[in-house]
């Protein structure tokens, strides 16, 4: 570690992994809620049991890259954290507040934590990954100002390089567009319309700045490549990114009440989204293949390459299946759309965000690498969590494809719930696929308590 | 990627690009908003269909349902169920949850009162007359 103040990293991503477990228990409970449909009826129903798995996963990514950016910008700029003790602050804050958030969820109807925390005063509850009350949304304003004044304020002070400007413009438009959660008009179109501008302008907008800043700065440390390169291929990868997704934003205006033209905007910019996922993954291998170092930490090697490849496959290759929109009219809300959602998840952000905790903490406990047990150890659960994530994918485009083919495509259309009957095999095989994907972390979590001979930190 | 193209002309094609399409998604913000009365269905918007809203947002009907397709997978889509359904059984329905049938998703008793009923279904039917580009492709949903 080169900066004292760069400790403060350690319980972020810490806590980033303990709310990622808890993610994931509650994504295997409404797996089984798929089939067993009154498992845990009525104690946690499937709606409260979806809103912990997505609100977890959001303010787990939140806790890793807020981890990352307190790791990084000390290093980036060659100076201390403008302020510890405030990062350290707005950690127990955010987690206590998110902890609350949680067992509100779980303890009370949702209409009574609705009540409770103000939604009469200010109507923002009730929308899809938007569900946290009111107090909680403001002290994720709160939180965010504190980071974003304490990041900036450390860079202003040091060294200004291109991965901490492109990380910067990514946090502090993540917390501007999140101010439209708290924009909830009468007309439902509208509602929906600006939903997206927090929904769509994050994960396929300024989130890929940070996603790319961290990848940018794990390979630059891991490869030895000369930082002109690695930032010129940064801003490319940022500039496709932007470009074609700013306008793809168009892609969720096709069925929404909007007009029609959005079809072609939408259909046209989405489909080049690809292009800045493929960007990344040539970019991730090129820049390994050119390295003039060997890292002794290889786990974070195979994270940064594996977050290229798998964000390619879920964001752009499902993203694509079916952004275009002859296809989006029959796949809409259908199981493809939980399928992409899944892999682009996993692939884009739950991977990068795994990436810099793989390079960071070794250094954060003191050593450049961790152990070679622990790192074997790591890499297992790296392929476990992959391979039962693209198998997820696999049966949920299966499922998906089914179910498009049931329900619109044929001639006598079966209903929903008849359709769902159809093709619960895949929602099983789905589960069981889930199950592996639990095996996974728990080898990664794991992989933290493994002991054995250590290099210094000094090599980093 | 030659040495002709330098680091500092990404950065401009970066920053340039990004203003560019960010003001042309304003600019096309700005039509939607202007032409939406025509497809928005607002004109309908009465107090019963707003308190509707409300009711759809304070139980989180989104957790299980979508509604014009988003939402969750796991339950019917709801932005047609007036048309798919009729009002009264929309509401006979909500009243008699859970149905208890084992083994088979279970939808939870919500206690509303009949005011809240008929405002749920105002919503549901000011929903349904969405012009949604005759999305989706039949009545199931």
């Amino acid at each position: 570690m080169q900066y004292k103040s760069q400790a403060v990293a350690k319980p972020y991503f810490i806590a980033a992994i303990g709310l990622f477990v808890g993610q994931i228990l509650f994504g295997l409970i409404m797996g089984l809620q798929y089939v067993v449909g009154d498992f845990l009826f009525p104690e946690i129903p499937f709606n409260i049991a979806r809103m912990v798995h997505t609100n977890l996963l959001i303010v787990w990514l939140l806790f890793g890259f807020m981890g990352a950016a307190y790791y990084m910008i000390p290093e980036e700029a060659e100076t201390e954290l403008f302020s510890p003790k405030l990062a350290l602050t707005l950690f127990w804050i955010f987690l206590v507040a998110g902890a609350l958030t949680i067992v509100g969820y779980l303890a009370l109807p949702y209409a009574t934590l609705a009540k409770l925390t103000g939604n009469d005063i200010l109507e923002t509850m009730g929308r899809e990954f938007l569900e946290q009350p009111l107090i909680t949304k403001v002290g994720i304003v709160i939180v965010a100002l504190g980071f974003l004044f304490n990041i900036t304020m450390t860079m202003l002070k040091g060294r200004k390089t291109s991965i901490s400007m492109v990380l910067l413009v990514g946090l502090w438009g993540l917390a501007i567009f999140f101010l439209f959660s708290f924009y909830n008009p009468h007309n439902l179109v509208k509602d929906k319309f600006y939903w997206w501008w927090v929904v769509h302008l994050w994960v396929e907008g300024v989130w890929e700045l940070i996603l790319g800043a961290l990848l940018a700065f794990v390979l630059i440390k891991v490869t030895g490549v000369d930082r002109e390169v690695i930032e010129k291929w940064l801003y490319v990868i940022i500039t496709l990114a932007l470009v074609t997704g700013l306008i793809g934003t168009g892609h969720h205006y096709y069925w929404i009440g909007t007009p029609e033209y959005w079809q072609w905007w939408g259909s046209i910019f989405s489909a080049l989204e690809p292009l800045p996922f493929f960007a990344m993954t040539v970019f991730a291998f090129n820049m390994v293949n050119r390295r003039r170092r060997e890292h002794p930490n290889k786990a974070a090697v195979l994270w940064a390459l594996g977050t290229g490849v798998m964000a390619f496959l879920g964001a752009g290759v499902w993203g694509f299946l079916h952004t275009l929109a002859p296809v989006n009219y029959y796949t809409h809300g259908s199981q493809i759309t939980a399928a992409h959602g899944h892999m682009a998840f996993y692939g884009a952000y739950v991977m990068v965000v795994l990436t810099i905790i793989s390079y960071a903490m070794p250094i954060l406990r003191g050593r450049a690498a961790n152990p070679e047990k622990a790192q074997v150890l790591e890499m297992w659960s790296f392929w476990l969590m992959t391979i039962a994530m693209v198998f997820i994918t696999l049966f949920l485009t299966a499922a998906g494809i089914l179910q498009v083919w049931l329900q619109r495509v044929s001639d006598t259309p079966m209903s929903f719930m008849a359709t769902q009957d159809q093709i619960s095999l895949f929602f099983w095989m789905r589960e069981w696929a889930g199950v592996v994907f639990l095996i996974g972390l728990i080898v990664y979590l794991v992989s933290f308590f493994v002991k054995g001979d250590t290099r210094s930190a000094s090599a980093s | 990627m030659s040495g002709i193209f330098t680091k500092a002309m990404a950065r401009n094609i970066f920053y340039g690009g990004t203003v560019f399409f960010f003001l042309l998604l304003v600019a096309l913000t700005f039509d939607t908003n202007k032409t939406l009365p025509k497809r928005d269905n607002s004109a309908n918007l009465t107090p019963a269909v707003i308190a509707g809203k409300k009711i759809w947002e304070t139980r989180n009907c989104i957790g299980c349902h979508t509604l014009l397709g988003e939402g969750a997978y796991y339950a019917p889509e709801l932005g047609n169920v007036y048309k798919r359904r009729g009002p009264e059984f929309i509401k006979a329905w909500i009243q008699s949850q859970p149905t208890g049938a084992p083994g088979r998703r279970q939808m939870p008793q919500f206690h509303l009162t009949d005011e809240e009923l008929d405002n749920l279904v105002a919503f549901l039917k000011y929903s349904s007359e969405i012009n949604t580009a005759n999305w989706p492709p039949n009545i199931e949903g």
